[in-house]
């Protein structure tokens, strides 16, 4: 057996929970720290974005209509089946960013643990920032936290701790996401979306494509039909002003990049960013 | 029930709210770090929308004169209102809602003299809630730390108000940014500065520390120049979609923090076992309350098609009992439209509709010769792709469209860019609590419409901005946020 020669996987799109090649047929190498061979991604095109928000759209209305709680099983589901499947994303860590074993299994911990909190917030957050409104007349009146739709995220670099980070707070308030993975290292993004598909996370829902942030955030900042934009890993300033500029065409929700410590437990803000207050009147006695 | 409109006569004594209570100046100036100054540009005039009559000439601030007051609002943010405890700067607040309760009586008539709005209007909602909102955001000045937004003020507030509630934005601008210790250069509009300008004499009356708060006046580039100065560190705007669009660009790639409450195209749905009588009046308020120059007005209704005929009766008998007039006079429902611009654009607005091929209709009224005028008007024969059930036309203009289904409700609801507001009427609470689910706006009222409560946040979803203003929630718009 040991002349066995191992089947290597292509890493494709991650699109409406299918996986695609770009339709543009491109593809870049990914190379290691060292400067080896990996593999070849999928060089997304602004067709393949395009794409995604059209499938991040059409799971919107069923995603967001779920019970919190059952989204809370689903985000809960992705990190037993990433648990699972830690000695891949353990390995694929250390060959993409070059860090050592037992670094890659801090990686792979805190991504896990983040999901499990992430999970729990379902079916609490409208509770914490959502409140009864003590009118001065005879109406029942109360604010409740919605989400915003469909919701770009440029992942920052971290391949697996920060897609987590960025990705888990979008979706679980029930916004569907499209999402730019890590330009240096694309390969632990494919694999978690192999994750998310059998962790009965719907179709569309996430939408991961790999490729260049200079080719696909322009497009995702001004496309009319994304109703937010996460910026966290756009590292040049001057991308990002124009990305903001662009998002203001149809007055996208933005989350301007900024300094996070992704070791520390997060705040609410990533998930308040994408959320919606609705205010709902009703008189009493009439 | 006939389709037949019978309008009920009642013929009414002309019962005008006396002028003498306000002093409206030759001239107003700015008024930056306490004081009123000269404006450096080129003054401009404010004109009585119901009788053309030139009130008074208002200073223009130009970029010296925002610099000068943001620099003013900077030194008393840092000197005196920032480190201030929040139980006095409280007392400043309750001081100044008071003073707005003595003075009702002259801020409505001033309101209803600069803006055109009835007197019944500004006299019962604007003022009481204007003082309402300074007295509620008081409260939270010393109690931040329950807000779950942290107690960090931002520091300078630049912020740009319309002309439709001159007073009300004002406070809703004013009020929670003082509560949690910024500091403002408040622009009002060019069309309504007057009650503005009347505010800075309260916060004078109330010795509010200098600089606190500053008023300039002007337009557009006034207003530019406020959200772009580098001093600035929110900006806070209510006005058009497309200059929302426009500060959005502008403060793109600074650390400046945004609220903005854009425009709207409402749709108001009607279901088949809804209270008619008492949807009528909600219809009649989602639409004509305040010449329906309001960003959550009702401006489509959405009937349901067994009971439009009968609906679309008992509405046009309601409108024609409507009395349009003389904005102070006390009996009046419909006053003036604000500016000549204005009107052009509901006077276009309505062309295209006809031209486009719905069916306008309009009860008989007298409208004056003078002044800004346009009658209460329906709309029928209304499809999606008409430009008036997809553009805000912000005047007493509703366009009516009928669905069969709920689902297909909630469909023609959500197809606009807006996100303000909704209406659903119906007297089956699960169906209600269904549709309020499904539609996409920030404030749904059930069985009611165009509700405002300085507790209860207001704001919108998609291009109708983003932020909420009112309530604890009112609060994150001028507070850092607990985590940073």
């Amino acid at each position: 057996m040991s002349n066995r020669i191992d089947v290597r996987k292509t890493y494709k799109l991650y699109i409406g929970g299918a996986f695609p090649r770009s339709e543009s047929g491109r593809s870049y190498e990914v190379l290691d720290p060292k400067g080896r061979f990996l593999a070849n991604a999928s060089l997304a095109s602004r067709k393949d974005a395009r794409d995604a928000v059209v499938a991040a759209r059409k799971a919107f209305g069923g995603w967001s209509g779920r019970t919190s709680y059952n989204r809370a099983q689903v985000v809960y589901r992705i990190a037993e089946v990433l648990e699972s499947r830690r000695a891949q994303l353990e390995q694929e860590l250390r060959d993409s960013e070059g860090v050592s074993a037992s670094k890659a299994r801090d990686y792979v911990d805190l991504a896990v643990d983040r999901l499990v909190w992430y999970a729990g917030w379902a079916d609490k957050l409208t509770q914490v920032v959502g409140n009864a409104n003590p009118v001065a007349g005879p109406f029942f009146n109360l604010s409740t936290p919605e989400p915003s739709g469909v919701i770009a995220v440029i992942a920052p670099k971290g391949p697996l701790l920060g897609l987590v980070s960025v990705l888990a707070p979008v979706i679980v308030t029930g916004n569907t996401a499209v999402v730019v993975a890590s330009e240096e290292h694309p390969l632990p993004a494919i694999t978690l979306a192999e994750i998310m598909a059998t962790a009965d996370v719907p179709g569309g829902v996430v939408n991961i494509l790999t490729g260049t942030r200079a080719e696909l955030a322009p497009g995702l900042a001004a496309h009319m039909d994304v109703n937010g934009i996460d910026l966290t890993g756009i590292d040049d300033p001057a991308l990002a002003l124009s990305l903001e500029q662009a998002a203001a065409d149809n007055l996208k929700r933005v989350r301007r990049p900024a300094a996070e410590d992704l070791l520390a437990t997060p705040s609410l803000s990533r998930m308040t960013a994408f959320l919606e207050t609705k205010t709902v009147w009703h008189p009493i006695g009439v | 029930m006939s389709t037949e409109t019978t309008k009920t006569v009642f013929e009414y004594a002309p019962a005008p709210e006396s002028r003498a209570v306000v002093d409206i100046k030759a001239s107003y100036g700015l008024f930056v770090n306490g004081e009123h100054v000269e404006g450096r540009g080129t003054p401009f005039k404010t004109v009585n929308p119901a009788t053309e009559e030139v009130l008074a000439e208002v200073a223009e601030a130009d970029e010296a004169d925002i610099d000068a007051a943001v620099k003013a609002a900077r030194r008393a943010y840092e000197k005196v209102w920032g480190p201030m405890p929040g139980k006095e700067r409280a007392k400043y607040l309750y001081r100044i809602a008071r003073i707005i309760q003595e003075r009702s009586r002259e801020l409505a008539v001033l309101e209803t003299i600069d803006n055109g709005k009835p007197i019944k209007e500004s006299r019962d909602v604007d003022v009481p809630t204007v003082a309402a909102h300074f007295f509620y955001y008081a409260g939270w000045a010393d109690k931040l730390e329950f807000s779950g937004y942290g107690t960090t003020p931002l520091g300078v507030a630049g912020q740009v108000i319309p002309w439709n509630f001159p007073l009300l934005m004002l406070a809703w601008k004013v009020a929670p940014a003082l509560a949690c210790g910024n500091t403002v250069v408040l622009k009002p509009a060019e069309t309504t500065p007057l009650t503005a300008l009347l505010f800075a004499e309260i916060c004078q009356q109330a010795d509010l520390p200098p600089g606190v708060v500053n008023i300039v006046t002007g337009a557009g580039r006034t207003g530019q120049a406020l959200v772009s100065h580098p001093g600035v560190d929110k900006v806070a705007f209510t006005g058009s979609t497309d200059v929302g669009k426009a500060i959005a660009r502008a403060v793109a790639g600074t650390d400046k923090k945004v609220t903005l409450e854009l425009g709207g195209k409402a749709a108001n749905i009607v279901f088949d076992d809804a209270p008619l009588d008492q949807a009528v009046e909600g219809i009649v308020n989602g639409i004509f309350f305040n010449q329906g120059h309001v960003c959550c007005a009702g401006s489509r209704l959405l009937v349901q098609e067994s009971i439009a005929d009968d609906l679309l009766a008992r509405l046009k008998r309601r409108m024609s009992t409507l009395r349009v007039g003389d904005p102070l006079d006390k009996n009046t429902d419909i006053g003036a439209i604000n500016s000549a611009e204005q009107l052009a654009r509901i006077r276009e607005l309505s062309a295209i509709g006809e031209a486009e091929g719905s069916e306008r209709w309009s009860p008989a009224c007298d409208l004056p010769t003078t002044g800004y005028w346009f009658p209460p008007t329906l709309f029928t024969g209304v499809s999606q792709a008409h430009r008036i059930a997809r553009e805000e036309i912000f005047g007493p203009v509703l366009s009516v469209l009928t669905f069969r289904t709920p689902s297909e409700a909630v469909e023609k609801a959500n197809n606009t860019p807006y996100g303000l507001s909704a209406g659903v009427w119906s007297d089956k609470g699960s169906l209600i609590l269904k549709i309020a689910a499904e539609l996409r706006a920030g404030v749904v009222w059930a069985n009611t419409f165009n509700k405002f409560d300085p507790t209860s946040p207001f704001g919108g979803f998609k291009e109708s901005g983003y932020g909420r203003e009112g309530g604890r929630h009112g609060l994150e718009a001028y507070l850092k946020g607990a985590d940073q």
